[in-house]
């Protein structure tokens, strides 16, 4: 990437403490997280995809400094805010911003729609008072909402009027970094498409930065520059978004991107569905070799032995998966 | 020509609210045939479950009823049945599958207990073979290791398979209609299409129809023939699947389709903004006035569209839409 990254996060590891039964005083963890390294450059958006439990959304959670790393850096626009600690920490905060999934339980019900979007101003900066009123209105016009609905409570909105405040709240301290854990799932299908167009527009007016977390293939097609794909805790494939869409070449997301279901008749007739039996294996004791090797249609012998590294093929795709050699070919 | 399994015709029906009474069903209309798969498509609050449930005789008690309109099964008439007589079709003849799997089943009880409760209400099976029969039903919805997991309770399965449990237990008498209500929202991409499979399947085996409730086009593009696109209450638009996602005639289909970045065979560096239904589907309240409910949200609103409600346009290929625009779209 010529560019230089906003974000740079390098070897994180997210592990929570498990209790399981039998051996005493000895403790099992969960890498939720399993040294994952990415970067995003500054006005791009970067997508990590997966299934529920992919660790997708810790990841997230670890840069945003709202669940505690086990090991790995995490560099925003060259400091690394993994360490800081008290106002450190608070300026840092300051520059990265969070866009909920639910529009539903991410508001406080009893604060007024501009008290929401204030209060980020309040407690990570010191602006003026009468400063503050002034970058909630220009806020609230941005996102799309009438200035007579600030004295409204959340109760009073409809969902994409609801994630319509979550984004001007993520948007209130000028962040540098957004992160958008499932923006639109829990919306309607055609306020999806409402929200995805302003997102896109003030990544735009704003110069920003998205990290955004998605299962939804289709919305990642259209919103990202290039995308990570996560399967138990690891990164398995990470390119840009075309050569991601056309080429895919870890049997994983070939997998997840012939399950979505279309309406483009000759995408349907081509692509045949490769079905991925069975379930992920247990978080705690996984298996060694590959992590998908159980559900792989493809899978050998050295799969089910020796882990892959992400490794680096041709045009820049980086890929998890002993069977891809050099020249970027499937294996399916 | 033979008789269609179900014919629902005219079916209105009202929800006493505080506000007063509204019709959340208004005039609708349709039929399903033996072994057919039929979509309804819509928005939340546009009726698609209340049909569903007004089918399965489950409207809220004394909040909603079946105003006019006659819902007939294998010639039933089932407006009129008694409460037994709807009880006995329940589950036996006709069966549903709810949208979250995690919150359908009881949770104090093994899975093979609630399948078998089924049989043993429905075809009046001892306890040994009904038991003995959860575990084949078990074992047809592809659940592993069948025999071993019937003791198990719900919390001990994922959701895919709590969903198979539900499909299990709605197919366990073998209805001769399935109501899937968004079967598989709750649920990750590649266990959305192993349920997918699985209904499928079964469908080929059993022949049983399918009336699959959803928001998405493209399950529906992939699962069923024909589809009903509801808005507020009322047939937006009905016709065979194809058809409609080719040359959708009514501007909210148009919208629903277009809405959704969809994958497409070959993505390129060009992303056009989505196309926006502005708005959202307008309240109760709204429901049941004499003019066109999606006006509000249309570009292509005329005085017409406020003043009377579109009747139903027929077009030659069998497609039709309540739209006074049908036919410029």
């Amino acid at each position: 990437m010529s560019e230089t990254p906003l974000l740079k996060v390098e070897n994180l590891t997210v592990r929570f403490a498990v209790k399981r039964g039998g051996s005493f005083g000895k403790k099992h963890f969960l890498y939720a997280v399993d040294d994952v390294s990415f970067e995003v450059a500054k006005g791009k958006t970067l997508a990590i995809v997966g299934e529920s439990g992919s660790g997708k959304t810790t990841a997230a959670l670890a840069v945003a400094r709202l669940v505690d790393a086990h090991a790995g850096e995490v560099d925003l626009g060259g400091h690394e805010i993994l360490h800081l600690e008290g106002e450190d920490l608070r300026q840092a905060r300051r520059k990265v911003q969070f866009i909920f999934q639910d529009p539903y339980s991410s508001l406080n019900p009893r604060q007024r729609a501009e008290d929401v979007v204030r209060e980020p101003l309040l407690s990570l900066t010191d602006t003026p008072k009468d400063e503050q009123q002034k970058i909630v209105d220009d806020l609230f016009a941005h996102v799309g909402l009438r200035p007579e609905q600030k004295r409204l409570f959340p109760h009073q909105f409809s969902g994409g009027q609801r994630q319509r405040i979550g984004i001007a709240r993520a948007l209130a301290t000028q962040p540098e970094l957004i992160i958008c854990d499932e923006p639109v799932s829990a919306l309607d299908v055609a306020v999806q498409a409402q929200i995805l167009n302003l997102l896109r527009r003030l990544q735009t007016e704003y110069g920003l930065t998205f990290l955004f977390i998605s299962h939804d293939l289709g919305v990642v097609q259209h919103m990202c520059d290039s995308i990570a794909v996560m399967y138990m805790g690891k990164i398995v494939e990470h390119a840009d978004r075309l050569s991601l869409f056309n080429n895919p070449l870890h049997p994983y997301t070939a997998a997840l991107l012939s399950a979505v279901p279309t309406v483009d008749k000759t995408l349907r007739e081509k692509s045949r569905r490769i079905l991925i039996p069975g379930d992920p294996p247990d978080p705690v004791n996984l298996p060694k070799g590959c992590r998908f090797a159980n559900r792989c249609p493809v899978a050998q012998d050295q799969c089910r032995e020796i882990e892959p590294d992400l490794k680096t093929v041709k045009g820049g795709h980086k890929i998890a998966c002993h069977l891809v050699d050099d020249t970027a070919v499937s294996p399916l | 020509m033979t008789e269609p399994l179900l014919k629902v015709e005219n079916l209105r029906i009202e929800l006493t609210t505080r506000a007063g009474v509204t019709p959340v069903i208004d005039n609708l209309s349709f039929e399903l045939g033996h072994g057919e798969n039929i979509s309804f498509v819509g928005e939340s609050g546009c009726g698609k479950s209340m049909t569903a449930l007004s089918i399965m005789g489950l409207l809220p008690e004394g909040v909603g009823r079946i105003a006019s309109g006659s819902i007939q099964f294998d010639g039933e008439e089932l407006t009129t049945a008694s409460t037994e007589r709807l009880r006995e079709i329940r589950g036996n003849e006709i069966s549903m599958i709810f949208q979250e799997p995690m919150t359908s089943l009881n949770p104090v009880y093994t899975v093979g207990e609630q399948i078998a409760e089924v049989l043993r209400a429905h075809q009046g099976l001892s306890k040994k073979a009904a038991w003995d029969m959860a575990a084949e039903l078990l074992d047809a919805v592809r659940i592993p290791n069948a025999k071993g997991r019937v003791g198990d309770y719900p919390f001990q399965m994922s959701g895919g398979q709590r969903q198979r449990v539900m499909i299990a237990m709605a197919l366990a008498c073998k209805p001769k209609i399935l109501i899937a209500d968004e079967p598989t929202t709750a649920l990750d991409v590649t266990v959305q299409a192993q349920i997918f499979d699985l209904l499928r399947d079964l469908r080929r085996d059993t022949g049983t129809s399918i009336i699959m409730i959803t928001h998405d086009m493209g399950a529906v593009a992939e699962m069923a023939e024909r589809m009903i696109v509801m808005y507020a209450g009322r047939n937006a638009e009905i016709g065979l699947v194809d058809q409609i996602i080719d040359h959708p005639r009514h501007p909210y289909t148009k919208g629903l389709i277009s809405c959704v970045p969809h994958i497409v065979a070959n993505l390129t560096e060009e992303r056009h903004d989505l196309t926006e239904v502005p708005g959202i589907v307008p309240s109760l309240q709204e429901f049941g006035k004499n003019r066109c409910l999606f006006a509000s949200r249309c570009n292509l609103r005329t005085d017409e569209c406020l003043r009377e409600r579109p009747p139903a346009r027929e077009f030659e290929n069998g497609q039709k839409a309540d739209c006074w625009h049908a036919e410029e779209l």
